[in-house]
């Protein structure tokens, strides 16, 4: 990092690489969502143009095509930086850890907010490449805390898991409440 | 008299306490983790204070928002790692001063600078609460729409070197907003026939995706590391005596940073920039500037902390935020039916003066936290990347789920939070999508509703202010084109450097 003389230097952009890739994908997203307008809007014959239900989503959608090209022209004329398609998987790998988090979701409401918890916690460490003891026990010890401040403390509107309906009558509301 | 009475009673509740106490010292906390940042925590914590009052709720997240700052000078002095993207400027001379073997003198100037700064913002706040409160009256539906057209044009044009793509996310924000059911002609807007899109995309979604999720997927695909500051010795307090010294800097990069602060998509950047180039423009040493002036880190550190006092400004008195933060602040003021407005000033004062001396309090714990604590947070400082991944996860969860219990929440937060990976990885801003939906939903309400009582397009800058307001946007837009011009003029090599980084943030 070199120290900034003008305006214009602090706010330049370092540019990483994939750029292109991004701006083609915001050029054809925003033209097939300005293709759609008609079937995706309503337009009311007789009312002002400003009050339309069109309106808004005809000038955000024209706009936001217009900056994609504008953009997408940069990309293009700019110096092709090395790693264009290791930058893209990166992003594709990104997915796998969305797929954790979704997953996490859909297992609360059955196995509880509590197990479900710490066991996502341990998991995800142990594929963020820990192994060792101390860190698999931080992960167990911060979910707990966790649960702790948010379910049992705090009252968050989380779900309760259906495995606890199996536990004996004292222990079932208890955990149903609090975990 | 007795609304500045009204709001200190407010303070004197022990939820409001708890509050304030857990979100000034978990802000400095997390501000002072690189790679976690006040947004992320805001993001997770917003839907969690829902269920708390208006004042508690705020009071906590307005203690992250204004003690992340200090914390984020920490590694930005000791390991040249700003803990919060605002904090770059700060690594600039503290950095060097650490090298030199005088890091206790750094990390206690630094405080010292950010709590002058912090409380110079709050008074000016307390002092233009009046001027406000005859003023926000004057704002209609016109004004109102013009300023935010004004705040999403300045968030634009604050982006330089990626106006385009920042022009493009902002749409893309306004966009997203219009997404479900129109409220006024009850016809559907891009639900491609899907129920779950007729309620529209939740900002708290959206947001946790952006800032939350993506941080976390972020650390995750990212090489792990793990931090190493150096623990500081000697008292923490004798930084104030040599600001002393730096009276004039520091009073003067407060001032910009209140200035700034108070203008829509301009904010700390700008501010810092503009009061670290004045201080270094009229010192009597300007080369020891990016080798440990202590003017240079006074000036960055006062203008930022500056910042968060006055943004309040506009969110408070015309429901108009100027960055991110204050934009999910607008959530909470909207889910509690307290409309931030010209209306606030008349109906809840006490409420606006409750948060100013909230303000004023958690400057003061923090700066007592930090005198004893700031040893203990270069241990935290430490935590692995990864692992830190793993648990905004972990709580990103309990923000997206709590909000109301669905799994689709879940699946767009996920998407976004992909998303916003992308625009880290390549640099690109997060902001403008967020301002967009806020701004965006304000410009179409403001217009609908001043649409009854407009003839022709000009009655639109028929009232003295939204005159001035439209002026300013001409203004805005012919100082941007001039710049241009002279910059494309005064042709200068680029600097390659990664300051204007989101990555932090």
């Amino acid at each position: 990092m070199t120290n900034s003389k003008t305006l214009k230097s602090l706010f330049k952009r370092y540019r990483r690489p994939g750029d292109i890739v991004f701006a083609w994908f915001c050029l054809i997203c925003s033209v097939f969502l300005l293709s759609q307008i008609y079937d995706q809007t309503a337009y009311k014959a007789g009312a002002k143009l400003f009050a339309q239900s069109r309106f808004w989503p005809a000038v955000s959608l024209c706009l936001m095509a217009g900056f994609a090209v504008l953009h997408l022209l940069g990309s293009a004329f700019s110096q092709r930086i090395e790693g264009r398609w290791r930058e893209v998987w990166l992003w594709v790998s990104s997915l796998e850890y969305a797929g954790w988090f979704m997953a996490y979701a859909c297992a609360v409401p059955y196995a509880g907010y509590l197990p479900t918890t710490i066991l996502f916690a341990v998991l995800l460490a142990l594929r963020a490449g820990y192994r060792s003891a101390k860190m698999l026990l931080a992960a167990a010890g911060s979910a707990l805390f966790t649960v702790l401040l948010f379910k049992t403390l705090l009252k968050v509107n989380l779900p309760s898991g259906l495995i606890y309906e199996q536990l004996p009558d004292g222990l079932r509301q208890f955990m149903l409440t609090y975990f | 008299m007795e609304n500045i009475l009204a709001g200190a009673e407010m303070l004197a509740r022990w939820d409001v306490i708890v509050a304030l106490l857990i979100g000034s010292i978990g802000g400095v906390i997390i501000g002072a983790i690189p790679g976690v940042g006040p947004a992320v925590a805001i993001a997770i914590l917003l839907p969690a204070t829902f269920g708390l009052d208006p004042i508690v709720g705020l009071t906590m997240l307005l203690g992250i928002y204004g003690s992340s700052m200090y914390g984020g000078a920490i590694p930005a002095v000791l390991i040249n790692t700003p803990g919060t993207a605002v904090n770059a400027l700060t690594s600039y001379d503290g950095y060097p001063m650490t090298k030199n073997g005088e890091a206790h003198r750094a990390v206690s100037l630094s405080y010292s600078a950010s709590f002058f700064g912090g409380i110079f913002g709050i008074v000016c706040l307390i002092l233009l609460s009046p001027v406000l409160a005859i003023v926000a009256p004057m704002f209609g539906s016109r004004e109102i729409f013009l300023a935010a057209l004004l705040g999403i044009i300045l968030v634009v044009l604050a982006h330089r070197g990626q106006i385009m793509a920042a022009g493009m996310l902002a749409m893309f924000g306004v966009f997203l907003q219009t997404i479900g059911l129109d409220a006024v002609t009850y016809t559907q807007r891009y639900t491609f026939s899907q129920s779950f899109l007729s309620s529209g995309i939740n900002l708290i979604v959206v947001v946790l995706g952006l800032f939350a999720l993506s941080q976390a997927f972020f650390l995750l695909t990212a090489p792990d590391s793990s931090p190493d500051a150096k623990p500081v010795t000697g008292k923490l307090g004798v930084g104030f005596k040599e600001l002393m010294k730096h009276k004039r800097v520091a009073t003067v990069a407060s001032s910009f940073g209140v200035i700034l602060g108070m203008i829509p998509g301009t904010g700390e950047f700008t501010a810092q920039f503009m009061s670290y180039t004045y201080a270094q423009k009229t010192s009597k040493e300007p080369e020891m500037f990016g080798k440990g002036s202590p003017e240079g880190l006074i000036a960055s550190e006062a203008a930022n902390n500056a910042v968060p006092a006055a943004a309040m400004i506009p969110l408070l008195a015309l429901g108009i935020p100027g960055e991110a933060l204050t934009a999910m602040m607008l959530s909470v003021f909207y889910v509690h039916n307290v409309i931030p407005g010209p209306q606030l000033f008349q109906n809840n004062i006490d409420l606006v003066y409750g948060l100013y001396f909230s303000l004023i309090a958690l400057n003061v714990i923090v700066m007592i936290f930090l005198l004893f604590s700031t040893n203990l947070l270069t241990k935290i400082i430490r935590i692995p990347t990864r692992f830190l991944g793993v648990m905004i996860l972990i709580l990103s969860f309990v923000g997206v789920y709590s909000l109301r219990n669905s799994l689709t929440d879940v699946i767009i937060s996920a998407v976004f939070g992909v998303f916003g990976l992308v625009l880290k990885r390549l640099n690109l801003p997060i902001v403008p999508i967020i301002l967009g939906m806020v701004l965006g939903g304000i410009m179409e309400t403001k217009l609908r509703s001043a649409l009854p009582r407009l003839k022709s397009p000009m009655d639109m800058i028929d009232r003295p202010i939204a005159f001035i307001i439209f002026v300013l946007i001409l203004l805005v837009i012919g100082l941007h084109i001039r710049t241009l011009v002279k910059e494309y003029r005064a042709y200068q090599p680029d600097e390659d450097h990664d300051l204007h980084d989101t990555q932090s943030r």
